[in-house]
Parts: C-alpha cells; structure tokens; sequence
C-alpha cells in the first residue's frame, strides 16, 4: 500500500510531466521560430563566403566576424578599425536615440492631454492615435516622400506663402530619416505613456500643488517618477525597431544614408557576403539585449523605489 | 452507368483537359522594375490565354541571391550580360535552345554570338542600352558629355545628383575617368578610383532608382544613368539632355532566360518565341525606350525613337562605350571592397 508520501510524490511528478507537455508546443515553436533561426545565423557568423553569396558550408572563417569592426586596407593591407561599418552603427544609435527622445517629447503631453479628459473621451483619443496603424508603413513612408520632397507638399507651401525661395532639401538627408521615424513610431510612444498615466492618481498632483510645489517641480518630483516605467517601455518600443529600420532609410535616405538595417541587406544582396551579414545581425541583437538590459535594472530599481 | 464508362469518361475529360493546357496556365517572370511592357503582357496574355505575373528587382545580385536561395517559384529571369555566365555556372538556366526556336531568324547578327552566351543556347536579348549623363539644362548649361558632371561636378550641380546604385558601371566610368581599363587591378589607379569617388559622394544628393519621376519633377537636377530612364524623363520635361560620357560609358544588355526549375517551361518557351517577333520586341522598346537586338523592329516603334539622342550615339562617341565583363574573382573582390568602402 502505497504511503501517503508516496501518493502525493507521483501527484508531484504527473504534476510537473503535465505542464512540460502542457507547455511543449509553445517550447517547440520557440525553439524552432526563435532560437533555431539564431543559431543558423550564428553558425553562418562562422563560414567562409561563397562566391556569388551564400556560405561555404563546414569551411570555418572568422572573416565576417573579423569584418564587422576591422578592416585591412585595400591598398596597403593595413589593419584599421572598419570606419564605413562604424559610422553605420553610430548613425543608427545616434537616429535611434533622437528619435526615442523626441516622440517622449512630443509623446508625453499627447500621453497627458489624453489621461487628463472626461474618462468616456479618452477612449476616442486613443482610437485616434491608433488610426495610423491602419496603413502599411510602406504606404505611409512614400506619403510622408510626397510631404518633404523638393517639389513636395511641404516645399511648396513655404515658397507659396514666400517663407523661403528656394525649396528646402529635406528629402536623402538624416533630418528625413528623423522625421519619417518619429512619425511612424510616436504611437508606440503615446499608448505605453497613456497606460501609465490612466493610473496616475490625479489627487497626488493636486498635493504637490497643496505643498506649493511649482508646476515643473510637480511635473519633475510627482507626474514623471510615477510614469518612469511607461516612459521607459514606450522608449524600448521606440528604441529597438529605430534602431533595425529598414524601409525608412531606404525610402527617405535615398540609398545614401544606411542604417543598420540596410548594411545587413546589402551584405545579403549586392555585397555577396552572407558571414558579414550574419555577424552584423548578431552585434545588432547584442546591442538590442544590452539596451533591454538597462531597462530590466531600471524598472526593477523604480519598482522597489514607488513599492 | 458501369465503372468502366465512368473511367473512360474521366480519362477523356483529363485528355480534354490536359491538350490546352500545355499553351493555359501560368507565367511567372522575374525582372528589373519599371522595364516590362504592360501592353506587351496584355498581348501575350490574350494570344496564348496564360496568366502572367511580374516580380521586380532592383539588382543582378539582388535576383542571383533569391533565385540561388530557391521557393522563388519564377519561371523567366533577365540578367545582364556580364551576369549570364555566372547564371549559368552556378546551374540555374535551363538550356532553353532559343537558338532553334522559330523566331530566332530576327535576331540581329550582332547579337548571336556574344561573349556571355556564344551562339545563344541560353538567353534571348531583351534589350541594351548604356548609362549616360542626364542634365536639367534650367540648371546647367556646360557640357555634359563627360563623367565629370557627377565625378567633379559643377557648382550649380553639387547636392542635386543621383548615381544609379550599381556598383559595376560606376566603377567603370571613374576607371575610365582616370585612364585606365576595365578589371584593371593597378593599385595605385584605384585608389585615385576610390578617393575620387569618396570625394564626390557627399555631392550626390541620392544612388536611388525612380528616375523616370524624380528627374522630370526637379527633385534630381543630373543624373548618371540609363540612356532610356533619362528619354522617358525628357518626354516628361523637355529641359532635360542626355550627355554620353567621352571618358567611357559602360554598354549593357539584358537578356531572358528560362529558370532550370521553372514550373511553367512552356509557357516561358512561348514567351521566349514571341518576344523575337519583331513586332513585339517594339512594344518592349516603345515602353522603357532602350533598344532591342531583333531586326525589322524599328519600323513598328514610334518615331520619335529614331532619332532620339538618347539611343542614337553619335558616331564620335561610338568608341568610348564598352561592354563589361565579369573579372577575375581577385580583381572583382578588389572591386567590392572599394564600393563598400563607398557605401558607408
């Protein structure tokens, strides 16, 4: 007869058996979508390209990998660090960044206009900001081309109303790649905030005023602490798709101004070298996992400041 | 009714079936954008009745990598001539033998033996052209029959340039620029190659396609690109001109091949026949305004093409154009390194 011990270990057991087959499919698809495809790209990292693209299979090569940050000089064979990929990976931080701080701007008071309406409003607020995700981003990309080029919506207002004479040259130029992301991304900014601040309790603003807090010392002391973590995840929504964009620099940067997105294609595509590609893949993800990183400690430090 | 008589009745309507349906079907072509003739389809469609579906690229690399990669699913493919060997070293054309094909007679000489494809077991001409200069004359008025517009370009240029991103026709030109020829892996030439580009870049404006709306709307005011891009922008906008290059110009052509693995072979062997009939071989050329390799073509193109600038090289420029060929894997490794560090 089986002790009362024993009975409860084999529950404990077909316990633990169940949920591992309870939860196998969402392991296998994790493994099979996510974490294979990884490792195919890690294993490609490794090979030596093939002539027309693609790799030479089982021929071990540190070349991609040697590539990403180094290069040896063409003429003289001279080791140097890779300046073409550097400023490539420094534009797409720096674009990223820019963006992330300027849909915080512009996200922050749409964020608190819409938290601070009549509560049977703010739905049709939010449903506004939505409406962008109807269009493909495609779509919306060749429309905001129409806006800023020479002869473009844009221009020919500001000559129409004699601002300027001469057609400003927004269009190939850093300040277009800007403008088209953070109008694409600014709604991954404003709902993470607004979620946030729909469970700002609106009384504690009123008690900073009471304690003759000014308006930016309310705003700086009591409203943004309370919001960190939606300005923090609305930042990684931003931060992580700038940073790999790809149809934005190729539509408004004219194939002249690569982000980090375009370089990995280019690798795959005209620059027959698969490896590099890979590589430059895997430092792109490196760089999303720090940046995730930074996140986790912060909210985890906010979590245990605000309890 | 037995089963017998239900059989034979299934097997004949198979056969029913199955006769048409060798010339029915489908027809997946793969080509560059904005090059193939809408009124060119609609024919083909409406004589053999196929269902024709048209993928673009933007790139011979771009189309290599897919194709190489496999489940493209296309049928027909158009490479350039300096791409057809590697097309066919690498096992991806169907010997399609276009070379017996009924409508072969119309090929011009000049096209048959060519060095990609000796005697044409392989590939049909699609059509040829060469990448020049395009100058908004509102802009500049100087002489634009020379690579300096884009490589040293004048003030009145400078920031409104577009080079056509392809990697082998802009390293040709600025070669020739210096001097040199073509696969030439003299070192210190190409590093006046690379400095020189490295230096013009930054007064490019943008290395983008869509030159057939952006030239003629003003947002380019020169361009180094292909001769008949540049024609269809001066039919928009009469201010534009066409300049050949005297340093050099690089010559292309594109040819149609048949994909090993294509599902609808006779159908692309169709099309291949049809597009050698002179009076189709015009529709291509009247659309995308370059010329084609099939004889007696000419006369059902409009006239305008006869005599338009951009396709008529004069005969003091006749010399400066060139075909390119593929070169030796070092130098052409030489060379994609010099454009990497270009494209940064």
């Amino acid at each position: 007869m089986a002790t009362a011990r024993e009975v409860s270990d084999r529950a404990a057991r077909r316990d633990v058996r169940d949920r591992w087959l309870l939860s196998a499919p969402a392991l296998i698809v994790i493994f099979f979508a996510a974490i294979g495809p990884l490792f195919v790209m890690l294993a490609y990292s490794f090979m030596a390209k093939g002539d027309y693209g693609d790799v030479k299979f089982g021929q071990f090569s540190l070349d991609g990998w040697f590539s990403v940050f180094l290069q040896r000089d063409i003429f003289d064979d001279t080791i140097t660090l890779a300046d073409a990929h550097l400023s490539i990976f420094w534009r797409s931080v720096r674009l990223s960044v820019i963006t992330t701080v300027l849909t915080i701007a512009l996200g922050f008071p749409t964020a608190y206009f819409i938290a601070t309406r009549p509560r049977h409003t703010r739905e049709i607020w939010v449903f506004l900001v939505t409406i962008p995700f109807w269009t493909n981003l495609l779509i919306r990309t060749f429309a905001m081309q129409e806006v800023i080029r020479n002869e473009g919506i844009l221009n020919t207002l500001l000559i129409r109303l004699g601002i300027i004479a001469q057609p400003l040259q927004i269009m190939y130029t850093d300040a277009a790649i800007l403008f088209g992301m953070v109008y694409v991304y600014l709604p991954l900014m404003v709902l993470p905030l607004y979620a946030s601040m729909e469970k700002l309790d609106f009384r504690l603003v009123e008690a900073g005023y009471d304690l003759y807090a000014g308006r930016l010392q309310v705003l700086r002391r009591v409203i943004f602490p309370l919001v960190k973590p939606g300005v923090i995840a609305g930042s990684i929504l931003v931060f992580i798709p700038s940073l790999g964009a790809y149809v934005i620099p190729r539509v408004l940067g004219g194939g002249k101004n690569m982000m980090l997105g375009n370089l990995i294609e280019m690798q795959f595509g005209a620059g027959r070298n698969w490896p590099l590609g890979a590589a430059i893949s895997i430092t792109l993800m490196a760089i999303v996992m720090v940046a995730l990183l930074f996140y986790v400690r912060n909210t985890a430090r906010s979590g245990a400041g605000h309890g | 009714m037995t089963w017998k008589v239900k059989a034979a009745t299934a097997v004949i309507a198979m056969m029913a079936l199955a006769g048409p349906a060798a010339a029915e079907g489908e027809l997946n072509i793969y080509n560059w954008g904005d090059y193939t003739s809408p009124e060119l389809i609609k024919k083909f469609e409406d004589t053999y009745k196929v269902k024709v579906t048209i993928t673009d690229y933007d790139s011979n690399d771009t189309a290599l990598a897919k194709v190489r990669a496999g489940g493209h699913g296309f049928d027909i493919v158009v490479p350039s001539a300096n791409y057809v060997p590697i097309w066919i070293k690498e096992g991806l054309l169907l010997e399609a033998r276009p070379d017996q094909m009924e409508n072969f007679k119309n090929v011009d000489e000049r096209w048959v033996n060519v060095p990609w494809d000796e005697g044409r077991h392989y590939t049909v001409p699609w059509q040829w052209g060469l990448s020049g200069i395009g100058v908004n004359s509102k802009v500049y008025g100087g002489d634009i029959n020379t690579s300096a517009i884009f490589l040293d370009p004048p003030a009145e240029l400078v920031g409104k340039i577009n080079v056509e991103p392809e990697m082998t026709d802009v390293l040709f030109a600025t070669i020739k620029y210096f001097g040199g020829e073509w696969c030439t892996d003299d070192k210190e030439l190409l590093k006046k190659v690379r400095d020189k580009l490295l230096e013009a870049k930054p007064k490019w404006l943008a290395m983008d396609y869509s030159v057939t709306e952006k030239l003629p709307a003003g947002d380019y005011s020169a361009v180094y690109y292909w001769n008949g891009a540049i024609m269809r922008s001066r039919l928009k906008n009469p201010d534009i001109k066409f300049g050949y290059p005297k340093e050099g110009y690089p010559l292309f052509m594109d040819s149609v091949a048949i994909l090993k693995d294509a599902k609808n072979v006779d159908n692309a062997k169709l099309f291949m026949n049809f597009i050698m009939d002179p009076e189709n071989a015009a529709l291509i050329s009247s659309f995308a305004k370059y010329a084609n390799g099939i004889k007696g073509s000419q006369q059902f193109m409009p006239a305008d093409m006869q005599t338009a600038p951009e396709l008529v090289i004069p005969a003091e420029f006749e010399k400066a154009g060139q075909f390119l060929l593929a070169c030796p894997p070092e130098v052409a490794d030489l060379y994609a390194r010099i454009w990497t560090d270009i494209s940064k």
